[in-house]
């Protein structure tokens, strides 16, 4: 765009704001949850983790469950979520959101308790956690961001890193006869008879925000139901250790990442469940 | 339930003293020589008191799940021997850090490794001196009876909410295993302790913050002033919670240091020996943490030399050194790997060590 149209739309924007009729509350369309604090988030531009962080805080506010949700967050680029919810959080040891989410909610079974966790944390490191808490069908919602990488400590490789792909340790691309196959941890979830629900979702688009904010509201309202476990994994994008742009990474994930771990549900209740 | 004698092995009476303190919860793993503790707790505590009580897949999920119930403001508590206490350590830690309180028990077997099943007082350090990372303590409580693992049941919990830090039971394999006599207290009620809405995560309303259970401060000062704290912390536990026990110590010439079983066997090789002509006492701390440092000082001036008796290669012995500051002899007699010193034994060690020491 060259200078001189930017000048001209930057003012044409200025006189529309100007105009009172856009600022009137029943014009309004989009504003923050209660449930998300006024924080600045330390998150990269374009990375999914916020848009997964604000798609829990709309749910927990059309629920109205805020005075009753206690979430737990993991080691990993999260471990900051409980600054931006409003709500009670634990901050949990790398790969054991899961054991303490399974704590709370032992304790305080009327409350609503979820878990928030990397792949790394929770498909490596955490993994005994994560099959034995969905195995037990502790009445919890997991919250399961994908990105294929080790966010946090800077580019390693994750268990779910797609072969061939190079990281700061594997520098030649994920050799799956050094280092196994990704891992889909979300297919071995769903063959456990604890787990109530299980589905894998993306924030990439508007059409996928929306499908995964309702499977969110889904394991929310399963808990209060008693159900058992909800297992919502999100395929989501690392723009930094990926070294792409926001928009090349959710254009590296559709096409690669959603090829590997396909969207849609795993394991959806009964009909006269539902 | 009322007051009651009777005679229990020491994990099912600790277990029942959890039960009667009015615990919420329990989350362990098995392992030998302390499984009786869950074992005992399946059968009983949820019929009497609705207690919560878990076997998790391993002692890092027990441990982790004491974190949460924990930050939940519940007394919670967990039991283990030395292999699973080592993988609790990070968790350990964590709790520490976050101020939680909750009671953890230690019933030590004999390592390194796998070791024996046998019992050892090899965990000392770990105990005492952090064994996980960073700076902090816990209150240590060293039982020498099945009574007293009783009683610290309800002092660990008291201890661990007047201060908000975990209290460990650091108890062997022996007395967990051994039966006596006990008067167990009477049933307490499962209540909410005062003041938790301050810090605990029980759902946020609307005329509070929300509290944040973290061991995280990535700003070095802020990180700084949170081990300040901790260290003021450790400092009042140490002005306020030293227990100590003191046998034939009036006219003592010689004293025999020692912790948890091993002192019960040096009252018993003090009295061969005062039948023998020589006057040993013995001293007993019965916390760990805070150490009785000064007490133990305090005898310097009286006795001519100190033994120092432990199932270890060693540990307390460390601290009975610093607390006397080189004033008086201190020897060391220590048997490893689930040996358990006899009263003969550590007899033939105070001759062998004392007799023809100048006064
Ligand atoms: C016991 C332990 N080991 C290692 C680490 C270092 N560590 C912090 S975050 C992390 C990986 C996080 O990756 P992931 O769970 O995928 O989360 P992301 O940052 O990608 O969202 C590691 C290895 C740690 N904090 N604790
Ligand atoms: S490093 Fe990756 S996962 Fe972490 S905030 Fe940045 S983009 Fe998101
Ligand atoms: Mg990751």
């Amino acid at each position: 765009m060259n200078e001189k149209r930017m000048i001209e739309e930057e003012k044409h924007y200025e006189e529309v704001i100007a105009e009172e009729s856009i600022c009137i509350n029943d014009n309004l369309v989009y504003e923050k949850p209660d449930t998300l604090l006024d924080t600045p988030m330390h998150y990269c531009p374009g990375c999914g983790h916020g848009v997964a962080h604000r798609l829990i805080a709309e749910a927990i506010d059309e629920l109205g469950i805020q005075e009753d949700t206690i979430g737990v967050a993991p080691v990993g680029c999260s471990v900051f979520a409980y600054n931006y919810l409003n709500i009670d959080m634990t901050e949990a040891a790398h790969g054991r959101a899961s054991a303490v989410a399974t704590g709370i909610k032992r304790v305080l079974p009327e409350k609503y308790v979820f878990s928030y966790q990397g792949d790394g944390d929770l498909a490596a490191i955490g993994t005994g956690e994560t099959l034995h808490t969905c195995n037990r069908g502790e009445n919890i919602l997991i919250v399961f961001i994908n990105n294929g990488i080790y966010g946090m400590t800077g580019g390693q490789m994750a268990p779910t890193t797609l072969k061939g792909i190079k990281t700061t340790t594997t520098p030649f691309g994920r050799d799956v006869k050094v280092m196994g196959n990704p891992l889909k941890i979300t297919e071995l979830i769903a063959q456990l008879p604890g787990v109530y629900y299980c589905t894998r979702v993306a924030v990439n688009n508007p059409k996928n925000v929306r499908r995964a904010k309702k499977a969110i509201l889904n394991g929310f309202q399963y808990q209060k139901r008693e159900k058992g476990l909800s297992f919502v994994e999100v395929v989501s994008n690392c723009p930094s250790n990926w070294k792409m742009t926001p928009v090349e990474s959710n254009k590296w994930m559709e096409e690669h990442m959603f090829t590997f771990y396909p969207l849609g549900d795993l394991k959806v209740p009964e009909k006269e469940d539902q | 339930m009322k007051k009651e004698l009777k005679l229990m092995k020491g994990n099912e009476a600790m277990a029942e003293a959890a039960i009667r303190a009015g615990a919420d919860a329990y989350f362990g793993y098995p392992i030998t020589p302390q499984s009786e503790v869950m074992e005992y707790l399946t059968n009983f505590a949820n019929q009497k008191t609705g207690m919560v009580i878990l076997q998790a897949e391993s002692e890092i999920a027990a441990i982790n799940m004491i974190y949460g119930a924990a930050g939940a403001g519940k007394k919670v508590m967990t039991s283990s021997s030395s292999p699973g206490i080592s993988l609790m350590q990070e968790g350990i830690s964590y709790i520490a850090c976050a101020e939680l309180p909750c009671l953890l028990v230690n019933v030590v077997r004999g390592g390194p490794g796998l070791g024996t099943i046998q019992p050892s007082q090899g965990d000392y350090f770990q105990s005492v001196k952090g064994g996980g990372h960073g700076d902090y303590k816990m209150i240590v409580l060293a039982p020498s009876t099945v009574q007293e693992m009783v009683d610290y049941v309800k002092l660990g919990f008291d201890l661990a909410f007047k201060w908000r830090n975990p209290v460990m039971m650091l108890t062997d394999g022996a007395l967990g295993q051994m039966m006596e006599k006990v008067e167990l207290f009477e049933q307490l009620p499962r209540e909410t302790v005062k003041g938790i809405e301050k810090w605990a995560t029980i759902g946020k309303t609307k005329d509070r913050e929300r509290n944040v259970i973290t061991s995280l401060h990535i700003q070095p000062d802020k990180m700084e002033e949170i081990n300040l704290h901790l260290q003021a912390k450790y400092k009042k536990i140490e002005e306020e919670e030293i227990r100590f026990e003191e046998f034939a110590m009036e006219d003592a010439e010689y004293m025999i240091t020692a912790f948890g079983l091993v002192a019960r066997i040096c009252q018993k090789a003090a009295m061969l020996a005062r039948e023998k002509g020589m006057k040993v006492g013995v001293f007993r701390p019965q916390t760990l943490f805070p150490f009785p440092y000064k007490q133990i000082d305090s005898y310097t001036n009286q006795v001519k030399g100190i033994l120092d008796v432990e199932m270890n290669a060693g540990q307390m012995v460390e601290d009975i050194r610093l607390a006397v500051k080189g004033k008086v002899f201190v020897e060391f007699h220590g048997r490893m790997g689930g040996v358990v010193p006899s009263p003969e034994e550590i007899l033939e060690k105070i001759e062998e060590k004392f007799v023809g020491v100048p006064a």
